[in-house]
Order: structure tokens, then sequence, then C-alpha cells
């Protein structure tokens, strides 16, 4: 046992010692924190919009004057010009234009075709959509209002309501995908780098004939990476209640629990790459390709699995990440029971135990 | 008088911190002579060198290699000189060929001036039919003949040696001071590290380096007088017992 | 002289086993999958309905969410806790909770309300999602009104004082995310190519030591850097080159603008990103460190370039940051160029600042490249 601590000492001070990335393991979470909940959001704000209004009456300013009040939108030009149209999207940063149609006003009190047209930046597709919400919701409002709500006949009035997260914030979302993520490239990432360095180096030969069991040293080379993950988790979950203001609505001891099994899962993986590949160029490239790329694109971190093709969605069931992803957010976010996780856990246990079975196999089949 | 000297080193020394790791040396080295720089692992050969080569900045004194300032005239010097360091420094995923074009042609030389060339060396250190072999692919000995060829491909006025011959059989060393005679012959100065005492015998002059600072420096022949050795070896030995710093 | 150091960088990459592999499968990678997966397109909502109701009007009501082609119906329960449970097991996403007396207050008060509960963890699927599906409530009203109409035979009735809302989505009129995320996935390929690679290159000469017998040359440190520079310009083009096919053979994505344009700011770009990975590579005394450190940039300025969320969704202070990332300005430019045939002139300001990056790294490798110690 003595000779086990020796070794995890001897392996926390090969971290220590190299600064930068040491700065960097640590500054990753926290910077990722900072990011995802505060500027990486898709909230629509202050959309400026440009206004063609060729009758310029009371109604239509009225209209305007909504607008400005909004949260969402403040009016930046008028437009005297309908062909202008165009150019006002390419050079400016106008996400809105709306267009009056002639003699709105007369039109509209008179049974007449009076009509408002939303015309949107459709690049961002989603942007737009929701631009065109907010701005139909604007104008609903006002009709309704204007005509009195017995004016229309049978219509159907939504109360909508936002569970969990009423304001649409971004880092609710985020704060989940980031865990997933950081933990997945600290300890298989670095795990596999930090085992096949020993390997290039030669330096394993030599811990390999010492008396201590192989596996106390692999396990040793664990030790520091899963208590930076520890420490990650902890940061982590500090940056999201107390800056980002996301807090944690179900058990802590819960969210713990899956957050143990996770890393036990991705330093498996990690021990396994470092077993397949022999330098560190090609355990970067495998860490990289194989484990970030996936984690990034099919974990559900920032795009709905649901809205993949379901050769994707298929493939996106191998990612472990994304269980625990989908874990988190439910424990985390929506504070659920832990029944309605036993599905992830499961998978994520059997993946865990599936990685440590064949990493063990294969070191080994390297031994012999 | 300065024309005859093509290095002249005056107190140069390199400081790393508190370290001195050479300490004011002086010495000069005439025009087409083999100089033998020799002391044990850690006594500031390669750092004296390196200054001389413009890859090092002295912390004080001065240094003119071919009529160049070392410190300010770095680039010239460069143009002058050519250097073969300590661990092989040839590109390993290049042929023989396109090393041997590569070092020609950042020297300035011309397509067909390195064709023609290419071939005559090529064929004086008997490697014609290697020329297309992968660099890598070559045995140590091959390799340090090859890094010596590159290095006075483009004839220099002065070559820089830095343990050329670390690591071979003694038949392979031999053959490759023939090399470095028959570039003494063309009128190429050689300033060569060594820590191997039967090779300064090869050389025309030696200096002693112990502990950052020149102990002795002098012909072979001279130096054993001097001493009252039988070789240079025992020479070294007597020189080195005063050291203080140990070897890395 | 620089003719044989660019000649020596170009023999290497093209020896190197892993290198013209890569310059061939990435682009295929991130042009035949990023497009399908990096999609923050929302579809396939799970929809939960509680209809309390149970009526003729309530089942057609629940047939038209159901049809519409957004929402796959989960389950049609008869209370919200049931429904509720199906949230938080994940099998649901929204919840549309139709009251008792629909029908009876449709015909009696000629309005109704239902309930819409979005799960919004995920704020744009909530948001998005109850909005699609008050839309859809919008026009059943709308043809339930025009049937009625038809059938009470009220022709004389007033019309109400009422105007018609039309939207219009310009440049991109099906909304396809595809063609907003394919434009600037080719920056983000662009980035890692010529980005990593520079910034493992010089490291890697480090590491091996041959940087030491070009050091003792008298080659310049510009020489050294445009050579360097010059191999990773050429696979750029490659690169992008590749892409802008794929584009238009797998999607049918073509740019509405000139190609000119997009090589112009290309030939920029990939001066900036190259002479970045160089300055990091310079300062690197490992490749294992130069790696994670350019990981760590690219990640930061990946994420504050407008590539996945808009840049003007952030607020003021990050907006104030991203002045300073450069690929914010050529995802820009590509996407303004495919979507809205955007033309140089309209692009000035982009093309300065990318000009003033190039500048700034390129000048900043030189400088920071030693020959000597």
């Amino acid at each position: 046992m003595r000779q086990f601590i020796i070794f995890v000492r001897k392996e926390f001070f090969h971290i220590f010692r190299d600064v930068r990335t040491m700065l960097i393991l640590l500054g990753m979470p926290v910077a990722q924190m900072l990011l995802f909940g505060f500027a990486i959001t898709t909230e629509v704000r202050n959309t400026k919009v440009a206004v063609f209004d060729p009758s310029q009456s009371m109604e239509t300013r009225e209209i305007k004057e909504r607008f400005q009040a909004s949260e969402y939108f403040s009016i930046n030009e008028e437009i005297h010009d309908i062909s202008r149209i165009n150019d006002v999207f390419k050079y400016g940063d106008i996400g809105l234009v709306l267009v009056f149609s002639d003699n709105f006003e007369s039109d509209m009190l008179h049974g007449g075709e009076a009509s408002v047209q939303l015309i949107t930046d459709g690049t961002e597709p989603n942007q737009a959509s929701m631009i065109t919400g907010y701005a139909t919701n604007i104008l609903s409002q006002y009709q309704r209002e204007v005509s009195g709500i017995d004016g229309i006949p049978f219509s159907i009035i939504p109360e909508i309501k936002m569970l969990y997260n009423p304001q649409a914030e971004s880092a609710y979302n985020f704060v989940p995908g980031v865990m997933g993520m950081i933990l997945m490239l600290i300890c298989a990432m670095m795990t596999s780098i930090a085992i096949v360095r020993e390997k290039e180096n030669g330096t394993m030969e030599i811990l390999l004939v010492s008396p201590m069991k192989p596996i106390y040293i692999i396990l040793a080379k664990v030790t520091p990476y899963f208590a930076l993950s520890v420490v990650n988790l902890i940061t982590i979950l500090l940056l999201s209640v107390f800056v980002l203001g996301v807090p944690v609505s179900g058990s802590l001891t819960l969210l713990f629990g899956v957050s143990l099994i996770f890393i036990f899962l991705a330093l498996s993986l990690g021990i396994l790459i470092s077993n397949l590949v022999s330098t560190q160029v090609a355990a970067m490239l495998a860490s990289g390709m194989g484990l970030m790329m996936p984690v990034m694109l099919l974990s559900g971190l920032m795009f709905p699995i649901e809205s993949m093709p379901q050769i994707l969605q298929w493939i996106s069931a191998i990612v472990p990440a994304r269980w625990y992803i989908e874990a988190v957010r439910k424990i985390m976010i929506q504070g659920v029971e832990a029944q309605y996780v036993m599905r992830e856990i499961f998978i994520l246990l059997f993946m865990a135990l599936l990685l440590i079975t064949l990493s063990l196999k294969k070191f080994k089949t390297r031994l012999s | 008088m300065t024309e005859e000297y093509v290095i002249i080193a005056e107190n140069l020394t390199k400081k790393f911190g508190n370290f001195t790791a050479v300490d004011h040396i002086t010495f000069s080295v005439r025009k087409g002579e083999i100089f033998g720089f020799l002391g044990a692992n850690g006594a500031g050969k390669t750092t004296a060198m390196r200054m001389l080569c413009g890859l090092s900045h002295p912390s004080d004194g001065k240094g003119i290699v071919a009529g160049y300032d070392i410190l300010h005239e770095s680039e010239k010097v460069k143009q002058n000189i050519g250097y073969m360091s300590q661990k092989f420094s040839l590109y390993e995923d290049l042929k023989v060929w396109e090393n041997l074009r590569l070092y020609g042609g950042i020297y300035g030389m011309k397509d067909k001036e390195i064709s023609i060339k290419m071939d005559a060396v090529l064929r004086s250190i008997d490697m014609q039919s290697e020329k297309n072999t992968m660099v890598r692919d070559l045995p140590l000995g091959w390799k340090q003949k090859l890094a010596f060829t590159v290095s006075i491909f483009h004839n220099p006025k002065i070559v820089f040696l830095d343990e050329p011959t670390g690591g071979v059989d003694p038949i392979t060393r031999r053959r490759f001071w023939e090399q470095i005679y028959s570039a003494a012959a063309s009128g190429i100065t050689v300033f060569v590290t060594t820590h191997y005492m039967d090779e300064a015998e090869y050389c025309d002059r030696v200096s002693i380096m112990v502990d950052g600072k020149i102990k002795a420096l002098d012909s072979p022949q001279e130096l054993r007088k001097k001493y009252s050795a039988s070789g240079m070896d025992e020479v070294f030995q007597k020189l080195a017992r005063e050291a203080t710093r140990k070897g890395d | 002289m620089i003719k044989f150091l660019i000649e020596k960088e170009f023999k290497q990459i093209f020896r190197n086993s892993f290198i013209p592999r890569m310059i061939i499968m990435m682009p295929l990678m991130m042009m035949l999958i990023f497009p399908w997966a990096a999609n923050q397109e929302v579809k396939n909502i799970k929809l939960s309905v509680v209809d309390n109701d149970r009526t003729t009007m309530s089942g057609n009501l629940v047939r038209k969410v159901s049809s519409s082609g957004y929402f796959i119906l989960n389950s049609v329960t008869g209370s919200y806790t049931d429904a509720m449970k199906d949230i938080d097991s994940g099998s649901s996403d929204i919840i549309l909770e139709i009251p008792a007396d629909f029908e009876k207050q449709m015909m009696d008060d000629k309005h109704s309300t239902v309930m819409i509960s979005a799960n919004s963890v995920n704020g744009t699927k909530g948001t998005l999602g109850s909005s699609y599906l008050a839309s859809i409530l919008n026009d059943y009203s709308a043809e339930l009104r025009s049937d009625m109409m038809q059938n009470l035979s009220i022709s004389a009735v007033q019309e109400p004082r009422s105007f018609s809302i039309v939207p219009e989505y310009k440049f991109n009129p099906r909304l396809d995310y595809k063609v907003f995320m394919v434009p600037a996935l080719m920056v983000m390929l662009l980035t890692m190519i010529t980005g990593f690679l520079p910034a493992l290159n010089i490291v890697s000469e480090k590491e091996a030591g041959t940087i030491e017998q070009i050091n003792v040359t008298p080659a310049s440190r510009f020489q050294f850097i445009l050579a360097k520079l010059i191999p990773y310009w050429c696979i750029g083009f490659v690169i992008l080159t590749i892409c802008m096919g794929l584009a238009v053979c797998v999607y049918s994505i073509i740019p509405v603008g000139s190609l000119l344009t997009i090589y112009l700011f290309a030939m920029i770009y990939i001066l900036v990103v190259s002479g970045m990975g160089l300055v990091i590579s310079n300062y690197s005394d490992t490749m294992q460190q130069a790696m994670f450190v350019m990981f760590f940039f690219v990640m930061i300025l990946l994420l504050m370039s407008g590539l996945f969320t808009p840049v003007g969704s952030m607020p003021d202070w990050a907006q104030y940051i991203t002045i300073l990332n450069p690929l914010k300005y050529f995802i820009q430019v590509m996407r303004l160029v495919y979507l809205k045939g955007s033309g140089f002139f309209q692009m000035i300001p982009q093309f300065l600042s990318l000009c003033c990056f190039a500048l700034f790294f390129n000048v900043w490798a030189i400088l920071s490249y030693r020959k000597s110690s």
C-alpha cells in the first residue's frame, strides 16, 4: 500500500510540473462554463427592425410603438423604398422588416385586405422562426385588443407554460452538456495520453518489471485524473449554481452517483485507448476524433438528437456521454426521482463494465 | 595578421542564471587548421561552439568568425560556416539527395551546381547507391558521414563539428577522420569537439576545457611534452583531475 | 532559396502517412455527416395530449396537431399528472391540455383556452415547440371559423377589424438548417486543418532536433515562416474546393455570390489561422502542449464565432470580445456570399479585419521564432 501511495504521488508530480497543461485542465471547465452560460445562447434579444410604412397612420404608429416597447425588438430604421429590402439585409444587421400594406388603416377599419408582412432573414432558421413567432404574438395581441375578444369567433387561445426554465435560458440546457464533455476530455483523453507517454519513453517497461502488480500501476496512473475530474465536477456545479444561477433541483447524491459512474466509464475508456495505440500523437487523434467529435455532435450537448436522421440516432446510442447528459438534465434541471433515470444509469453501468473488462483483457494479453 | 585567423574569441562568456557555462575563454584558430576542442561532458564545449555558430548569444566577450562579429553579424557568420550537431539533425523523412539539395539551396547554390556537386560528393563518400534512400533507413555511421558531407556541401570557410563520431566503432571513426582531413586539405578550417583522446592526436592544435575555462592550448606534441605525458589521454587526466563540475 | 524550403515542406507533407489521408477524409466526414448532426432544427417533438373534453371537436384538434409533421403523438391521457410522468421519463416533450368543456365553450362563447406546457430545459426547443403548436391551433380555429360561417351562411356578418399576418423568410425560404450550417462548417474545417497542422509543425522540428541545422544556416526567419505557410495555403485551397464540390453534389448548395470572393477571403483567412498555429508552435516545447493550447483557443473561438449560436444573441460584453475573433468574420463572409450573394464591396470591414489578423499573427510568428537563444 505504501508503494502505491508513492506511485500516486509521483503521478501527481508529473501533472503539476507541466504548468501550461495543468492550467488548461483546470481552466477549461471554467472557460467553458462561462462561455456556455453567458455567451452561447440562442435567445432572441434586441432584434433590429426596419419598417416600411406607406400609410403612416395612427394604427401603424401604435403597432410600431408596441414593437419598440418589446424586449425582443428595437426599431432601427424606416425604409421608404420597398426595393431596398434586400440591401437592408445585406449591409446592416437588420433581423426583421415589417411591411405594412398600402392604406393599411382604412383597409383594416373598413373590411379591406390589410396585411402586415413579416420579412425575416432566414439565414439562421431558428432565429427566423423565433423572431416571426414573437412578432406574430405582438400583432395578434394588438388585433385582439382592437377588435374585442368576441370579434373573432371560434378562436382558441393558447396559454403557454414553460416548464423548468421559464426564461428559456440556454445555460439550463448547456450545463449538463459541459459536464459530460469536460469529464470525457479529462478522464479519457488525458489518461490515455499519460499512459502512452510512458510507453513511448520506455519507462512503462521499467515500471512493469518492478514488484508492483500491473493493475496497481494503472490504478496509480488513473488516480490523479480521477481526483482532477472530481475537482472539475465540483467547480462546474459551484459555477453553475452561484454564477450562472442554474440550480440543482434534484438530489445531489444521485447527481454525484451518476457522475462517478460516468467518470469510472471514461477512465476505462482512456485505459482502453492507451492499450490500442502506441504513440502520443495517435492517442491524441484517437481521443480527439473518436471521443471529442461524437461528444460534441452526437450527445445532445448542442444539437437535439431527435432531429437527426435515424442512423445518427442509432449511432448516438453508443455514445456514453449521451446517456450521462440526459440523466444529468433530468436530475439537475427537471429534478426527477431516481426511478426516472434508471434506464440511463443501467446503460452507463453496463457500458462501464464492458469497457473495464475489455481494457483489462487487452492489458493482460499485452503483458504475456 | 587577422586575415590569417578565421576564428577569434576574446573573453567569450555564457551564463545561464547563476551558472557560468563558458567562463571568459580566449583563443584563435588559423585558416586551414584542424582545431580540436576537448573537454569532459559538461565542460562547456557545446555551449562555446553554439556561440561561435550564432545559435546562442554570448553573455559577455567578443567573437569574430570568418571576419564577422558573432553577436551583431550572426547571419553573415552563418553564410560562411557549416555545422554538424551532436544529435543527428538532418531530415529523416527526406531522401539522401533531397537533404543535400535542400541545404545546398538554402546556401544559395543553383540547381545545376547542386546536381553536379551532388554526384561528386556522393561518389567520394561511396554513397551513390544510397542516393534515393530515405535517411531514416541509413545506419548511424552513414548518417554521420552524410551529415558531415551536408555541412561542407556549400564549401564553407569553416566547419564546426560537435562530437561528430559519437557512438560508432573505431573503424568508422577512422574513416570519418579521413573525410575531415580531405576537407581540411581543400582549405576548410575544421573546428571539432570531441572527448575521444585518440582523436585529439589527429588535430593540428587542441584546447582543453575544464569547468568552462580553457586550461591548455597547443599542438598535441607540445602538450605531451609540457605535461610529460605519453599520450593525450594522460594530459587530459592530469588536467581534468582539477575539475569540480560533474559531467552531465 | 525559399524554393528549396517550400519543396522540402511539401515532400514532408506528402510522405507523412497521415496528412494526405486527412486532407481527403476530413472534408468528406465534415460535409457528409456534420450537416445532419450539427443541426438545431426542432422537429419530431413528442407530444402528450390531455383531452378532458373527448368530443368530436377536441378529437379533430388532436388529429390536426398530430398530422402536422412537427409532432409525434406519444399518448392521449385523461390526467395532467400522467402526462407529467411522460415528461419526467423523457418520453414526451410537450403537453397539450384541452379543457373539459372545450366544444361547449367554442359553440357558446365562441372561444376557449387550452394549456400548452413545454419542457424548456432546451429553451429553443421549448419556445419553438410551443409556438409551432400555437400556430397549428390558430390554423385550426381559422378552418373552424370558415366551416362554421359557411354552415350558418352568415354572409352578412360584419367583418371584424382585422389584418392578416404574412411571414416571409428571405434567402432561405424553406428554413433549411443545412443551408445555414454548410458554409460555416467549411470554415470550421479550414480552421482545424490549417490551424492544427502548423501548430504541430515547428514544435515537431524542435522535438526531432532538425530545427538546429536550419538555425545555423543563413535562411532568414521570414523565409522559414513563409515556407511553412505556403503548403498550408495550398492545402487550404484543396480542402475548400473539395468542400464546395461536395456541398453542390450532396446538398445542391451553391453560393449565390461569386466563387472568386470566397477564394479571396479564404486566402487571407488561411494565413490568419496558420499564423496563429505557428505562433503557438513557437512557444511550445512539446507537441502535446501545442495541441492542447491550440485546442483550448480554437474551442473558444469556435463557440464564440456565431457558428452554432448567433453572435447577436450574446450579451454585449461577449459581443465586444468577438471583435477579436477572426472566425466570426470569415463565417459571416461565407454565409453572406453563400446565402445572400453579397459582393466584395459589401464586406470591406470583414476584409480589413481579416487582413489585420493575418498581418498580426504572421509578424508575431516571425518575431517569436528564435534562431538563437
